[in-house]
């Protein structure tokens, strides 16, 4: 078995056994990242992965994650390292500083080998909107690999790196894990510092793990959580995150969300959640059907808070302390509006203007204020549920990985690819994505979710699912 | 139509800069006359990615500033951005409050000359300041400079933004709220109140109505006025100007207006159809504030005594006049300092002394009282000494002059400068009867009655004496010898 076949878990047992190093590993997923077929990558620093490597090597105290590689959605600020959001608004830019969640991963001693392709600004649910050219699914490259982390989806779905760092607002982790077949996780509201994020939705972004097994992501996530002064929303994490081991579900109660089983939901992704579905009775287990009366008005609200945030965490980029600024404008305005219509892309321009108008005096009740109150229903929806079942189940996507340009030119076909994630986004809880068999061939994902704070119970679940399901397929063409 | 009595309406705002250590979001320390943006950050200069988090210390300040205001504090405040683009404000959006800010209704009471009066406080909240924009070439204006350049430090620098209900309807009051609302935030730590720095600025609501009339007229906002005198001059010429327009059949325009100190000239900055849509949501960066009521209620309870409590107190217990009250009770501690000396000499002396003379003295040295090495019990000491007619009042001033220029006790220095008033009854009687032989003319006029000359004599004796005589006791001997020479 070769060096970046092996989980994270299993290289850091490596490296500590004394079989491998840190430079050894770093090395040869660098290799991987610099051919980079897939365009998982924005840039790659072999120089710094090397050292820092190295320098770990070195440590008479190997720290926790043993200098093991790590890739990082290019949302998130990494200091002198080029931080551009997929965005041409921010090309070239090098950070004056690190976001916390890194910084802890770095301090826990994982070695950072590059940044991540992403849809730009995070708004996307395919990575075809990157200003740097759209990322490709290592399951077939004439499809898109999900987005907005589209990039830290492929490269662990293609073993340029066991896992990564994605964000999530609507699902922008769990859909792409989703279509390329991996682990991906939200945890809930405030268990990760947002500080160093670039914010698309502020209320509702939340950074999570990329990885192959749900050991590596529970153990991404335990170095990552916790209160951060930085950040006002993060939240004090007094149970740490645990190994999972379970391999059974007694006394378990699932619950099915019904609304997220029938229409619109492909058949094939529907025969294989049913099929995952069906095995927790068999692991110890129970099922119920619950109802989420006001899930089907999750796009909507969606679609309504998260660009009214946007609009107004976007309008920083003016062009005056940094990033792209228009040539020779000759007024102020003048100024504004070229920097602007000339850094962003038509789809970040287009949720600016549905979030100025969501907000404008006249419209800000019928439209932003609304949405919050319709937040609120589906939280209890939420709460109600959790009365009766530990968690909840859905497939992560209604479908599989859709053909690139296959939803570019209809916007609201691109929004619906959230249509699952978007009510737990909108209640703030954790989540997470496991691959539960193919459809045609494609992976398809399994949407966990559980109360805030389940994160522990949700990995132990994810856990059990993953053993009894066996994924074991890898994307053709990634095995060299 | 020039019959028609007119009402101004007037709402104050005021924005205070908060004494804090740091930013309102950020750990920038606050430092003025620094170098251009040194004191910077990824917060304040809004990196992609970087969070705001709420300076508790503003909180505390606001909270105490609403219990001087007699605001009550709400269960919670929420911030909320308020989106406009500008290159002094680098998120394009302030962090401020809305709907939900710290402090709530409240009413402060304030004195004037007429007696005690009341304004309502709409609310006071919680919001960061804008950077400063420097423009190069021309007259450093905006309109004919080369270019402009920002400094950073002063972005996110902690505000109070008060609001006054639309209660007054002068500029005088206006000016004499304003003076005692800043005394009343300086006292309290909560803001420097420097006007010409800029640390605090009010804007004031204008309009008309004919008296009588309840409902209020188109308003105009006159902006940053930077002191009381043109605050009150700013007003008075608005209102002028409004009177004006309405009298000659035209009608007044909500906008926002500059008044221009130096020449008493008023002119718009922008119209109501210029008025930016500011998209006020709430800050989804910050959790709500909920402050702990029994710290709410322990930073009532340590409320010092707030300065128009003490203004009053003087005036109802030492028979201070409304001026002297005024002039003593700016700054603190000159309030301090004459509390000490009042409280060993009659207080209204102890007025006199330490707002007149005291202060006249120590200012050719460039001290004020509380910070000069002369005590406030060796005042107390002279006042006592002359009450008792240990000391005439000429020599009296030459005491105090005397201890602070070179230090000492009043009492010995009266006694190393033969001060001490001459209590020999028969020595001043021989003294009155030489100047009268000396001056035969007065002294004939003044008996036929020419009672103006008793002051002639005593002046006379004064020179004689070195001022060490009662003037009022030599005046009585002057008539009395006359009268039997």
């Amino acid at each position: 078995m070769a060096l970046f076949d092996l989980s994270a878990e299993q290289q850091i047992a490596a490296v500590v056994a004394g079989e491998t190093s840190s430079v050894e590993l770093v090395a040869a997923h660098l290799a991987r990242a610099e051919r980079d077929e897939w365009n998982s990558f924005l840039a790659v620093d072999r120089e710094r992965a090397l050292s820092r490597a190295k320098e770990i090597d070195g440590l008479a105290v190997r720290p926790p994650l043993a200098g093991v590689p790590i890739a990082i959605k290019d949302a998130l600020s990494t200091r002198d390292l080029v931080t551009t959001a997929g965005s041409k608004m921010l090309e070239g830019f090098r950070p004056i500083y690190t976001a916390t969640c890194v910084a802890r991963l770095e301090a826990a001693g994982a070695v950072i080998i590059g940044k991540t392709n992403m849809d730009e600004f995070a708004m996307g649910s395919s990575t075809e909107n990157s200003a740097y050219g759209p990322t490709l699914n290592p399951w077939d490259i004439t499809r898109v690999p999900g987005g907005s982390s589209g990039g830290s989806a492929s490269c662990v779905a293609a073993r340029q790196v066991p896992w990564s760092l994605g964000s999530d607002t609507g699902g922008s982790i769990r859909q792409p894990a989703a279509l390329c077949g991996i682990v991906g996780m939200k945890p809930t509201y405030g268990a990760i510092s947002r500080y160093g994020l670039i914010a698309f939705a502020s209320s509702l972004d939340q950074v999570g793990p990329f990885a192959r097994t749900v050991r590596d992501a529970a153990l991404l996530l335990s170095h990552m959580v916790g209160r951060d002064p930085m950040d006002a929303t993060s939240l004090e994490w007094t149970e740490p995150i645990r190994m999972p081991s379970a391999t059974r579900l007694d006394g378990l109660r699932v619950g099915v969300i019904e609304e997220l089983m029938g229409d619109g939901i492909d058949p094939g992704v529907r025969a294989a959640c049913q099929s995952t579905i069906d095995m927790v009775e068999g692991l110890g287990g129970t099922v119920v059907p619950i109802a989420l009366p006001h899930a089907g008005y999750g796009l909507a609200t969606y679609y309504l808070i998260a660009p009214a945030e946007a609009s107004a965490n976007l309008a920083r980029f003016d062009g005056i302390r940094y990033g792209h600024c228009a040539a020779d404008a000759d007024v102020l305005l003048e100024h504004y509006e070229r920097t602007r219509a000339e850094g962003f892309g038509p789809e970040v321009k287009r949720r600016i203007m549905l979030g100025t108008f969501a907000l404008s005096s006249g419209y800000y009740d019928a439209y932003y204020g609304q949405a919050q109150r319709v937040r609120t229903l589906i939280m209890r929806d939420f709460a109600q549920a959790f009365a009766d079942v530990d968690v909840v189940a859905s497939p992560t996507s209604p479908s599989t990985a859709f053909r690139l340009g296959e939803r570019t030119a209809d916007p609201l076909s691109m929004y619906l690819s959230d249509i699952c994630t978007i009510p737990i986004s909108l209640a703030g809880l954790p989540s997470l994505s496991i691959p539960c068999g193919l459809s045609d061939g494609l992976p398809v994902g399994l949407q966990l979710a559980g109360p805030a704070f389940s994160e522990n119970r949700l990995l132990e679940v994810a856990h059990a699912l993953e053993l009894a399901i066996g994924f074991d397929h890898v994307p053709q063409g990634v095995g060299q | 139509m020039s019959d028609v009595q007119w009402e101004a309406v007037i709402g104050i705002e005021i924005h205070a800069q908060l004494l804090t250590a740091t930013k309102m979001f950020c750990g920038c320390a606050l430092s003025f006359g620094d170098p251009a943006n040194t004191h910077t950050c990824p917060v304040c200069l809004a990196h992609p990615g970087a969070l705001p988090v709420v300076n508790a210390e503003a909180i505390r300040l606001a909270v105490i500033a609403g219990h001087a205001l007699g605001c009550e504090i709400p269960e919670r405040s929420v911030f909320s951005r308020k989106n406009y683009f500008y290159p002094d404000l680098p998120k394009a959006y302030q962090i401020s409050q809305f709907d939900e800010p710290i402090c709530g209704p409240g009413r402060f009471r304030y004195l004037t000359e007429d007696g005690e009066k009341f304004l309502g406080i709409t609310r006071a909240h919680l919001e960061e300041d804008a950077a400063k924009l420097n423009h190069f070439g021309g007259e450093g204006r905006r309109a004919d400079a080369l270019g402009s350049v920002v400094d950073f430090n002063r972005g996110g620098t902690p505000l109070l933004e008060i609001v006054t209900e639309p209660e007054l309807h002068n500029g005088t009051d206006a000016a004499a709220f304003l003076k005692q609302l800043r005394q009343t935030l300086v006292h309290l730590g909560i803001t420097d109140g420097s006007m010409e720095q800029g640390s605090m600025r009010a804007d004031a609501n204008i309009s008309i109505r004919p008296l009588g009339v309840t409902t209020l007229g188109t308003k105009t906002e006159l902006k940053n006025m930077n002191s009381f005198t043109f605050l009150e001059r700013g007003i008075a010429a608005e209102i002028e100007r409004q009177i004006g327009i309405v009298e000659s059949g035209g009608t007044v325009t909500q906008e926002t207006l500059h008044y221009e100190p130096a020449t008493g000239h008023i002119s718009s900055l922008r119209s109501k159809e210029e008025a930016h849509d500011y998209r006020y949501f709430p800050e989804p960066d910050l959790v709500p504030v909920v402050p702990d009521r029994g710290w709410v209620d322990e930073i009532r309870a340590a409320l010092p005594e707030l300065p128009v409590d003490r203004r009053d107190r003087w005036m109802r217990e030492y028979e201070l006049t409304f001026e002297d009250a005024e002039v003593l009770s700016e700054p603190a501690a000159l309030g301090d300092y004459f509390e000490q000396v009042a409280a060993d000499a009659p207080p209204k002396s102890a007025a006199n002394w330490v707002r007149g003379d005291l202060r006249a003295f120590l200012r050719e040295r460039g001290q004020e009282p509380w910070e000069s090495d002369v005590a406030p019990g060796a005042v107390a000491q002279i006042i006592r000494m002359v009450e008792a007619r240990e000391i005439s009042m000429p020599s009296a001033k030459q005491v105090l002059a005397h201890i602070v220029a070179h230090g000492g006790d009043p009492k010995e220095v009266v006694a190393s400068l033969g001060l001490g008033a001459i209590q020999d009854e028969s020595a001043l009687i021989a003294i009155v009867d030489e100047l009268i032989a000396a001056n035969p003319a007065q002294a004939a006029q003044l008996r036929e009655g020419k009672e103006k000359l008793v002051g002639f004599f005593v002046g006379q004796a004064m020179k004689a004496t070195q001022g060490r005589a009662d003037p009022g006791r030599i005046g009585e001997l002057v008539r009395e010898r006359v009268a039997a020479s």
